[in-house]
């Protein structure tokens, strides 16, 4: 099956493209969860939580498919990654539990004390969330230690060096932004206003923090812009991204918030693009160069990539197609009624 | 204690957790689709009413299986990075699968199912559920697939890859389908009807004791009787299928279910104790019905435990123990369940108070058969994880230290006491408000016009 063919390279792609489109749209709904405590007002709260209400789980289970796609494709990077950044992982994994539970916990009882509760397990947790896998993203464009037999491993300190916590704190406000402009695209009056406030605030933090970013990868590792040689088409990438993030402000300011919802859609996306170029091939790349995890020495046989994607062939038209049933449903600007939260 | 120790707790631990809520949900989704389909076809508001309270306890149920379930995902590569090398190869297809072709499913359409009741037409609900429903049981298929692979490992052969060996697949179908594969799916599904019917049956009970809602309890138990009955027969015969495909994969897991030691015509214990330090089993036992079940006489001899090495051994009575239990419990169940049938067809379900009382507790039986069927079958392989293949304590990271693991386990320990506290609370607040509006029949006036249009 598929002989000749570069599966590897194929799954390279697919796989990112689980991520990109788990960031695109979980990473909205981790937004909205970081402006939670911003306002006060119950039922502002509960328009927020409303807005992501019918979308967040299967946001969600991007991540939880591209978890299983890189275990089945790429098992040395899932084993490798996974069990060498233990702790944090972890902790992550405690985030999204509590997250998960308190969007459906919080609207059982009218008790104050327990809304409190569950809307600061909400907000810190999504700000958690963003900021581990931020991190994550900047230690493996630094490069961890894996040794020659594929073992990593590493401590919670280790991993907390200035590049990686600075990709972690853009990754928060890139998706505070990206929340935020989703929330006003799904509410009305003052609460929108708000919204466009903090649309601007975090879009603000997201571009100098972008900017800083952008000046550390030059200095601390240039190799992510090696690729960068082989096409000039690769340039059109960053050009994308550039234009969609000074579309942002635009549309904003024009009161079109859908189209700059679509414009930090892209942005992520293409930021993810040229995260996914820098690595090439590699999956994982090691401090010490020969160590690291390629699409090729990390990757499942020939005949499971091939059966897996089959596997996709079928099954990701279907996701598509009804996730954007699901989301052309649920259109329009949220309404309370006895069924919200 | 050593690592392996401490990854094989945490894995049980969670596992066990995650697994309270997942039955619950396919049971239930079961429940929902026959309630909106009643609806559909009667165009009964009362079966409108009851699908949306019974929506509201899947809703709690299935966001507390998410939130225990993700941990199940990854844990594999956190705690069993040299499993996950392995056999990623075979083990991670079904994975993936089950993210695409059921995890989708299910998250999508409960949007609909939960909050589009008045964004969308009837009909498209009704699709929904359905969709729900069958987008559990496909995740239900696909994982018991994967662990189905462990127990019987077919379609694959092992190679010798650089620094390690693994499994590769040679056919995909083959891994798919497993010897054990449909036995196990089948018995693990009739469980979750089971449990999702008995949870109903047990709210039902304790509303007629209270003499709440009965409108809705009546209606609530009679279905939930419906899908009892059916299940708990098929539970038996799919039982039987699993252990007599025991016997052929898997005979030191058999030999441990009735601790029978010598190589001989074997016996059927009704309760028993396994004397594992002198191999020796007491009990009341049926001479023969062993080897007649899976033989269909009472003479051939059944493989004992003495044929296999002490280190191929898994742990014995506990084994023993929980298999016991498991099909002493699934007698029970239908018992009640015909029990149930018995008096709807004297039509006194409503009265016979020592029943209700009875019944109230009963959601405990199918969760505990769940709970000890799964220990039956886990820890029944031991000492492997890939049976005949690879050993559990090969398996582990290598990279990750017993320090680390404690820390991972204290804190989902409480987590998920935490959590089964949480939704016990939650469900029991649920139950006690009842339906929404139970004092006018007429709560949705719009639901009604639609339909007189
Ligand atoms: C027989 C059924 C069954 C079994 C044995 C398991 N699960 Fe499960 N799981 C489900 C049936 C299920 C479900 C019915 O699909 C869930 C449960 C709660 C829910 O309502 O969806 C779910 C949720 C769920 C989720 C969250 C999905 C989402 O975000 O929508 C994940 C990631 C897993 N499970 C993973 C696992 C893994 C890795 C398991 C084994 C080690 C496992 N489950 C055992
Ligand atoms: C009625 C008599 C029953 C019999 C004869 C029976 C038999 C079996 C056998 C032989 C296994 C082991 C299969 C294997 O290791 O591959 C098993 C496992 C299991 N049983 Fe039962 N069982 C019965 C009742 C029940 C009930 C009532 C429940 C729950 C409602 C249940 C839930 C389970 C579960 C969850 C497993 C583990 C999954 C599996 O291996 O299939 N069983 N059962
Ligand atoms: C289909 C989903 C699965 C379920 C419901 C399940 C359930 C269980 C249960 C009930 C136990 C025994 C609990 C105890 O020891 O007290 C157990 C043990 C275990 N399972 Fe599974 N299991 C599943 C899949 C897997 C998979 C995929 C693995 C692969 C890593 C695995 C590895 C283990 C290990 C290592 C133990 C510990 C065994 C022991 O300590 O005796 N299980 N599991």
């Amino acid at each position: 099956m598929f002989e000749g063919i570069d599966l590897n390279f194929i799954w390279f792609v697919l796989i990112a493209f689980l991520f990109i489109g788990y960031a695109v749209l979980d990473g909205f709904d981790l937004g909205v969860g970081t402006l939670h405590l911003f306002t006060n007002d119950d039922s502002e709260r509960r328009v927020l939580l409303n807005a992501i209400g019918p979308v967040w789980d299967g946001n969600e289970v991007w991540l939880v498919t591209g978890g299983g796609a890189l275990f089945a494709a790429f098992p040395h990077a899932y084993a490798t990654v996974f069990s060498g950044f233990y702790i944090p992982f972890m902790i992550l994994l405690f985030a999204i539990i509590f997250r998960a539970v308190s969007i459906e916990f919080r609207s059982k009882s009218e008790s104050k004390q327990w809304r409190h509760t569950w809307d600061v397990a909400f907000s810190i947790s999504s700000v958690l969330i963003a900021l581990l896998m931020g991190v994550a993203l900047g230690n493996i464009i630094i490069g961890v230690p894996i040794q020659a037999n594929f073992e990593l491993r590493t401590t919670l300190f280790s991993l907390l060096t200035p590049y990686p916590v600075l990709v972690g704190i853009t990754t928060v406000a890139l998706f505070a932004m990206h929340g935020a402009i989703y929330a006003t695209t799904k509410t009305e009056g003052e609460l929108k206003a708000k919204l466009r406030k903090w649309a601007n605030t975090s879009m603000i933090a997201f571009i100098v923090l972008y900017v800083l970013t952008t000046i550390g990868t030059v200095i601390f590792v240039p190799s992510m812009f090696k690729n960068f040689s082989n096409s000039v088409f690769l340039y059109l990438v960053p050009l994308i991204s550039i234009l969609a993030i000074i579309n942002i402000p635009i549309q904003l300011n024009r009161g079109k918030e859908f189209r700059a919802f679509i414009s930090s859609c892209v942005a992520i996306a293409t930021l993810l693009v040229l995260f996914a170029i820098g690595i090439f091939p590699n999956i994982v790349p090691a401090t010490i160069a020969e160590n690291s995890l390629t699409i090729y020495n990390a990757s499942s046989s020939h005949k499971t990539l091939g059966v897996m994607l089959i596997i996709a062939l079928i099954g990701m038209p279907l996701v598509i197609t009804y996730t954007s049933i699901i989301y052309w449903i649920f259109r329009g600007k949220v309404k309370l009624d006895k069924s919200s939260y | 204690m050593d690592a392996e120790i401490l990854a094989r707790i945490q894995f049980a631990l969670t596992i066990c957790f995650h697994y309270i809520y997942p039955p619950i949900s396919i049971g239930l989704g079961v429940i929902l689709v026959i309630m909106e389909g009643m609806y559909m076809k009667t165009k009964n508001i009362r079966y409108h009413r009851i699908t949306k309270f019974w929506v509201k306890v899947f809703a709690l149920t299935f966001a507390v299986g998410v939130a225990t379930g993700i941990v199940m995902e990854f844990q594999f590569g956190t705690n069993w990075a040299t499993y996950s090398r392995y056999v990623g190869d075979v083990f991670g297809s079904p994975l993936a699968a089950e993210g695409v072709f059921a995890f989708f499913l299910e998250s999508g359409f409960l949007a609909i199912l939960v909050f589009g009741w008045d964004k969308v037409k009837p009909r498209t609900h009704f699709i929904s559920t359905m969709m729900v429903a069958l987008g559990a049981h496909l995740s239900a298929l696909w994982i018991i697939v994967a662990n189905s692979w462990m127990q019987t490992p077919t379609g694959f052969h092992i190679v010798q890859e650089g620094i390690m060996t693994r499994a590769e697949i040679t056919d995909f179908w083959a891994v798919v389908f497993n010897p054990s594969t449909l036995e196990r799916v089948s018995h693990t599904l009739s469980g979750a009807w089971l449990t999702g019917a008995f949870l109903v049956l047990s709210i039902s009970a304790y509303y007629f004791t209270k003499k709440k809602h009965l409108d809705l309890a009546k209606s609530s138990m009679k279905i939930a009787i419906v899908v009892a009955a059916f299940a708990s027969m098929f539970q038996l015969f799919t039982g039987h299928l699993s252990a007599s495909q025991v016997a052929a994969t898997q005979p030191a897991k058999l030999a441990a279910f009735e601790g029978h030691y010598e190589t001989a015509p074997a016996d059927l214990y009704l309760v028993g104790w396994v004397d594992e330090a002198n191999n020796k089993t007491y009990g009341i036992k049926l001479p023969g019905m062993l080897s007649f079940l899976i033989f269909g006489n009472t003479y051939t001899p059944v493989a004992g435990l003495n044929e296999f090495a002490p280190g191929d051994r898994p742990p014995v009575n506990i084994v023993f123990q929980a298999y016991h239990a498991m099909v002493a419990i699934g007698m029970l169940i239908i018992l009640l369940a015909y029990l149930g049938v018995f008096y709807w067809w004297r039509g006194k379900l409503e009265n016979v108070k020592w029943f209700h009382h009875v019944m109230m507790w009963s959601f405990l039986l199918p969760q505990i058969s769940n709970q000890i069927g799964w220990m039956a079958a886990e820890i029944g392989r031991q000492p492997w994880i890939v049976y005949g293949y690879l050993r559990t304590k090969d398996a582990i990271s290598k990279t990750v230290d017993s320090g680390e693991i404690v820390f991972s386990l204290i804190m989902f320990t409480l987590i998920h006491i935490l959590l089964l506290a949480l939704f016990i609370f939650l469900l029991i607040r649920k139950v006690k408000q009842g339906p929404d509006g139970d004092n006018s029949e007429n709560d949705n006036p719009e639901q009604q016009l639609q339909f007189a249009e």
